[in-house]
Parts: C-alpha cells; sequence; structure tokens
C-alpha cells in the first residue's frame, strides 16, 4: 500500500513537532525515519499509524484519506520499542489478538486464528513458544512476537518505533538482518524510527533524515551518504569536518591562502567547507593546499584520526591516515579533501 | 517471572548475600505474636472455655446467625459496590487532568480519617425519613436508615478508600503503549478495557475488595447509628458482641467474636489463594 504524507503540521500545546512535512512512500518500501531525539521522526510515525491526529495536512493510503480514519480502521501493525505485549496472555493468544477482536463474518474462526498465530511464530522463528508468557521470553524474543502480532491483521503498512532501542547490540545485529528477510518474504510496506544511523543506512531502501520537525533529505543510503544537502545531514551522517573558507571568484580562500579547490558556482563570500575525513589526500609542500600541527591523533580501530589546528585561529579538523603512514609521525600535515561540499555561512 | 517453582514447598529460599534475613523475620515474628497472635489466641482461649455444646448452641442461635449473616452479607454487598464506583473513582483520578483533582484525591482518604460514629450520625441524618435524601427516597418506598440498606451505605462510605487506594498505583503503572498496541489491532474501546485493562488491574481490584470486605465485617461505630439495630432484622454481629458484654455474658461474647475470626480468615485465605494463582499465571 502506498502512503502519502501531505502537508502535514503536527503541534503540541501550541508547540510544533513537525513544520509542513511531506512524504511519499512506495508500496513495498522498507523506509527508515533517522534523527536525533525531537526531530519529530516518532510524532511523523505515530501520526502515520492513527495513534496522533495531524493539526494540518492529510495521510493517505492509497488513495484513500486515512487522516478521517480512526486508529482501528486504518488496519495498521504498530511494533513498539518497549514490546507493548498483553502480559497476561500467552504468545499465541498475544499474535491472535487483532483477528479474535474482529466481528461477524471478518472474524476467522478458532481454529483458523490458532493455525494462523502458530504460522506466524514459524516466520518468526519462534515455533513452540506458542504457550509462553511474554514474561518467559527474552527481549529479543519478545520483539518478535510483537512483529508477529502486528502481522497477524494484515496491515497495509507496518510501522516500527525503534524497534531495537531496548535490545543488546549483538541481537540489535541479529534481528537487523532478519527483519530485512522478513521484509523480503512478505513485502509489507514498512516504515521504522531509529537514531541509529547505522541501522538506517543497512536496512532502508530509502532514508528519511529529520531535524528539529523538518525532513532534511530523502534518499537511499548512497545518496544520503555521497551526497548530502545540508551541513546538518552532513554533520549528521557519517564522520565530518568543516572549515570557515572564503569564496572569491570560484576559488576556495582559506584565511589568507587559497587551498586548491574551486567552486566555479559558489557565490563569493563567507561559505563553511564540509568534507569527510578519509577522503582526504596528503600533499608535500603546500602550494594549495590545507596545512596545520598535529594536535592529537588517536587509533580508531583500522586506520589513525588525526586532529590538526589550522592557521591562525587554531581552528580544528579531523582526518584520517592509514595506520603505518608517516605522516603522522610528522608534526605538520598538508592535505586536500578529495571529495566536499560547500553550504553558505550559518 | 522465569525461576523455577519452588521445589519441596517448605524450604527456605536462598536469601541474597546482604545480612539482615534472621534479624527481620525474627522481628516480624515477635512483632506479630505480639500484636495479632496472642489478643487473638486469648480470644480463642476464652472461647474454648466453654465446650462444644455450649459454643454451638450459641453459634446456632437464631440472633446470632442472623446477626452475621447481616455482617457478612453487607459487607458483601458494600465491597461489591466499592469495587464498581472505587475503580471508577481511580480512574479518574489516574487517567484525567481536571482543576480540583488534588482535592478529591485527598477527600477520598477522608473516611480513614474521621471518626467512624461521626460517619454514622451524618449519613443517618442524611437517610432517615426526614432527612434530605431520606425525604426524596421515601416516597419511592425505599427505605435506607434502620435497615441492612442503610448499613451498607455506611460500609460503602468506610470502604471506599480501600478500593480506590490499591487500585491506583496499579492502574498508573498501566503502560499507554500495551492500549495503543491494542487499538491498532483493531480493538474497539469497550474490548481494551474488558480484555486488556481490567485483566491486568483483577488481582488489584481483588485485594481492594477484600480490604474493604474485612473492614466493612468488623466495622461497628459508623453502623450502629444508622442500623437501627433492630434484632434480626438490622442487628450486626459486633454489636451483638457488645450487647453480650454488656450482660456480663463473657463466654457468649468471645464465642461470637471466634467464629467471625474463623469465617474472616477463611474468606481472606481464599481471597490470597486466589490472588497468589493468578500472580503465578501472568508474572
Amino acid at each position: 500500500m502506498e502512503v502519502r504524507v501531505a502537508n502535514v503540521r503536527k503541534e503540541f500545546d501550541r508547540f510544533p513537532a513537525l513544520h509542513d512535512v511531506s512524504l511519499d512512500i512506495k508500496s513495498g518500501e522498507l523506509i527508515a525515519l533517522l534523527g536525533p531525539s525531537g526531530s519529530g521522526k516518532t510524532t511523523l510515525l505515530r501520526l502515520i499509524a492513527g495513534l496522533e491526529r495531524p493539526t494540518k495536512g492529510a495521510i493517505f493510503f492509497g488513495d484513500e484519506d486515512a487522516s478521517q480514519k480512526s486508529i482501528q480502521e486504518r488496519n495498521v501493525g504498530f511494533v513498539f520499542q518497549h514490546y507493548a505485549l498483553f502480559r497476561h496472555m500467552t504468545v499465541a493468544d498475544n499474535i491472535g489478538f487483532g483477528l479474535k477482536v474482529r466481528h461477524g463474518p471478518s472474524r476467522p474462526p478458532t481454529q483458523e486464528i490458532r493455525r494462523r498465530a502458530s504460522e506466524l511464530l514459524d516466520l518468526v522463528q519462534l515455533s513452540g513458544l506458542e504457550k509462553r508468557y511474554p514474561a518467559q521470553l527474552s527481549g529479543g524474543q519478545r520483539q518478535r512476537v510483537a512483529l508477529a502480532r502486528a502481522m497477524a491483521i494484515e496491515p497495509k503498512v507496518l510501522l516500527l518505533d525503534e524497534p531495537f532501542g531496548a535490545l543488546d547490540a549483538q541481537v540489535r545485529r541479529e534481528l537487523r538482518r532478519w527483519l530485512r528477510d522478513i521484509h523480503d518474504a512478505t513485502g509489507h510496506t514498512t516504515v521504522f524510527v531509529t537514531h541509529d544511523q547505522e541501522e538506517a543506512l543497512e536496512l532502508a531502501d530509502r532514508v528519511v533524515v529529520m531535524s528539529q520537525g523538518r525532513i532534511e533529505q530523502v534518499g537511499s543510503a548512497d545518496e544520503i551518504y555521497d551526497t548530502p544537502n545540508s551541513p546538518f545531514v552532513y554533520g549528521f551522517i557519517g564522520e565530518s569536518s568543516s572549515l570557515p573558507v572564503k569564496v572569491d571568484n570560484g576559488d576556495i580562500w582559506l584565511a589568507d591562502r587559497p587551498i586548491g579547490l574551486s567552486a566555479a558556482h559558489a557565490p563569493s563570500g563567507e561559505a563553511m567547507l564540509y568534507f569527510r575525513p578519509h577522503d582526504v589526500e596528503l600533499v608535500d609542500g603546500c602550494s594549495g593546499c590545507i596545512a596545520g600541527t598535529v594536535a592529537a591523533s588517536r587509533r580508531v580501530a583500522g586506520t589513525r584520526r588525526v586532529e590538526l589546528e589550522i592557521g591562525g585561529e587554531r581552528q580544528r579538523v579531523e582526518i584520517e591516515l592509514p595506520v603505518d603512514h608517516p605522516a603522522a609521525q610528522k608534526s605538520r600535515v598538508a592535505f586536500r579533501p578529495r571529495r566536499w561540499k560547500l553550504f553558505p555561512a550559518a | 517471572m522465569t525461576t523455577a517453582p519452588a521445589q519441596a514447598g517448605w524450604r527456605f529460599r536462598q536469601p541474597s548475600v546482604i545480612p539482615g534475613f534472621g534479624l527481620t523475620l525474627g522481628f516480624s515474628l515477635a512483632y506479630l505474636t505480639l500484636i495479632i497472635l496472642i489478643p487473638l489466641s486469648g480470644l480463642v482461649w476464652r472461647s474454648a472455655a466453654l465446650g462444644w455444646t455450649d459454643f454451638w448452641a450459641i453459634v446456632a442461635d437464631r440472633r446470632t446467625i442472623n446477626a452475621l449473616e447481616i455482617s457478612f452479607g453487607t459487607a458483601f454487598a458494600a465491597a461489591a459496590v466499592n469495587v464498581v464506583f472505587g475503580t471508577l473513582v481511580a480512574w479518574v483520578l489516574v487517567r484525567y487532568r481536571f482543576p480540583g483533582r488534588r482535592i478529591v484525591d485527598a477527600m477520598v482518604d477522608l473516611p480513614f480519617a474521621l471518626p467512624t460514629a461521626v460517619a454514622g450520625i451524618a449519613l443517618t441524618t442524611l437517610y432517615a425519613p426526614n432527612g434530605w435524601i431520606g425525604k426524596l427516597l421515601m416516597p419511592l418506598g425505599i427505605k435506607v436508615a434502620y435497615t441492612p440498606l442503610g448499613i451498607v451505605i455506611a460500609l460503602v462510605f468506610i470502604g471506599l478508600p480501600f478500593v480506590v487506594r490499591t487500585v491506583q498505583p496499579i492502574m498508573e503503572e498501566i503502560d499507554k503503549e500495551v492500549e495503543e498496541a491494542a487499538a491498532t489491532l483493531g480493538a474497539s474501546r469497550f474490548q481494551i478495557i474488558t480484555r486488556i485493562l481490567f485483566p491486568g488491574l483483577a488481582p488489584a481490584i481483588v485485594t481492594g475488595f477484600s480490604l474493604a470486605f474485612a473492614r466493612g465485617v468488623g466495622e461497628y461505630g459508623s453502623v450502629i447509628f444508622i442500623a437501627g439495630n433492630l434484632p434480626f432484622k438490622s442487628e450486626i454481629a459486633p454489636l451483638l458482641i457488645v450487647i453480650r458484654l454488656e450482660e456480663y455474658n463473657y463466654p457468649a461474647a468471645t464465642a461470637i467474636a471466634a467464629i467471625m475470626l474463623a469465617l474472616s480468615f477463611l474468606m481472606l485465605l481464599v481471597i490470597n489463594l486466589v490472588q497468589s494463582w493468578s500472580r503465578k499465571r501472568y508474572g
């Protein structure tokens, strides 16, 4: 089912949590809402579910305006960070709940509900645990039950709010891969919220980066990482370094020296230069480069992270060097970003 | 709860490494003995002096049986009423924010603090045939004061805080997300209440019921004013005990007290067993 969020605004007690957000989700897509806390990602998810009503704007499921429908009528599967299982019911009863509360002919017979529950338990790889109570399961198992419960009602959209947030790193990675498999097998349109960029980039077809109640950028993992369209996305996704520079006739200047980069279309004046610490080339002798004194050097996994102080203002930037690179021993290093982007000075 | 069911029921569970088990258990037992066990065993002792035949004669007396019936019956009815409305009051206090909420919250405790005789006199004044409420009920043929119905009303008043105060904290702990999850799965509001919220609250409601019930069985002060105290009709067992005491008929007084004690203990025990059974199931 396609989902279209059209110009949605949401205020809590006059305090805006979402400003005029629009988003198109294709049928069968796996989408991540990524952002720091307070960015409005959970609010957007809850609006799609119908757990909140938009102050302005509308949400469409296919061609239907879902914003006029109650939560019960929307037929969405929602998975909460803390599972929200019914603890007085067995695993099978939890999964069957959505079918059992139906009325009239849409309510399958008891046998059928039981069969469906155990089918879903097989899908989430918890076969044989029908009779357990939620309290007797581990966190990872509970979340799988919660997902099975959400899928039992054949939802139009599957919505997951930080589904792995309460689990430890090992289980998280495992469930991440597993969720991707389930999604590929069932083809539900799925939206999940996370503040873990690794999770978002690895798992989702498209990532929606949010900040302060706005969508900053929507794109595939490659697009988001390689061509961030705002300083926020550049800083939020992956590592980044930035320097205040000046643009003069298409040449980029750092203080009083050109750094050998040109931006033909950039307007002259103050700007911020962003680049990835690992995406730099070292140069010998500095005619058109960024040079600085080594202030600190740290070993980070397979690379060496070097902090440089640049120019009279002692602006600090980080670059990454191979572990055995001789430059790491020097007191002065000159480099030029291989890939970079200019943003107007804030 | 993933712990294995306790093997051999009577073995001590291994306490934690933090010391204090011996001391606290010893103190608790000594305290309970001093405060509860010794006075109550004194009671049993005194009534045992009667011998079985005399004991039965007193207990099986029409007046005694009537008094016991009225005491337990009205206490049960009042506790049942309190379960419904006390839960409702707790719900309003937990779920909604409205001006004066704190005052209402404090008001719930008043029956705890008020001398029960005051409550009894106030209720009698209201429900007497010429009182504010009694006057309105009279034409409908409903007589409250000086009937068992009056006793029920007094016990409802006395027992309300027990239900509210036991249900309230559990209600506050209900995870809002569980309700939301049920709603997204298509459950109506009514289904959410009956299938999700109520089973979670049931143990607390049962506790509240048993407390209100126990309080009602033993209540004396407020009831004697509104009950009218007609033997065989609206005479409660505690009053009968007092009457026997005033007649210097101590054996009869202790016999009635002992049978009350046994009945109360039995009922509370059953309620507790039901509780622990449901707790074991739902963890």
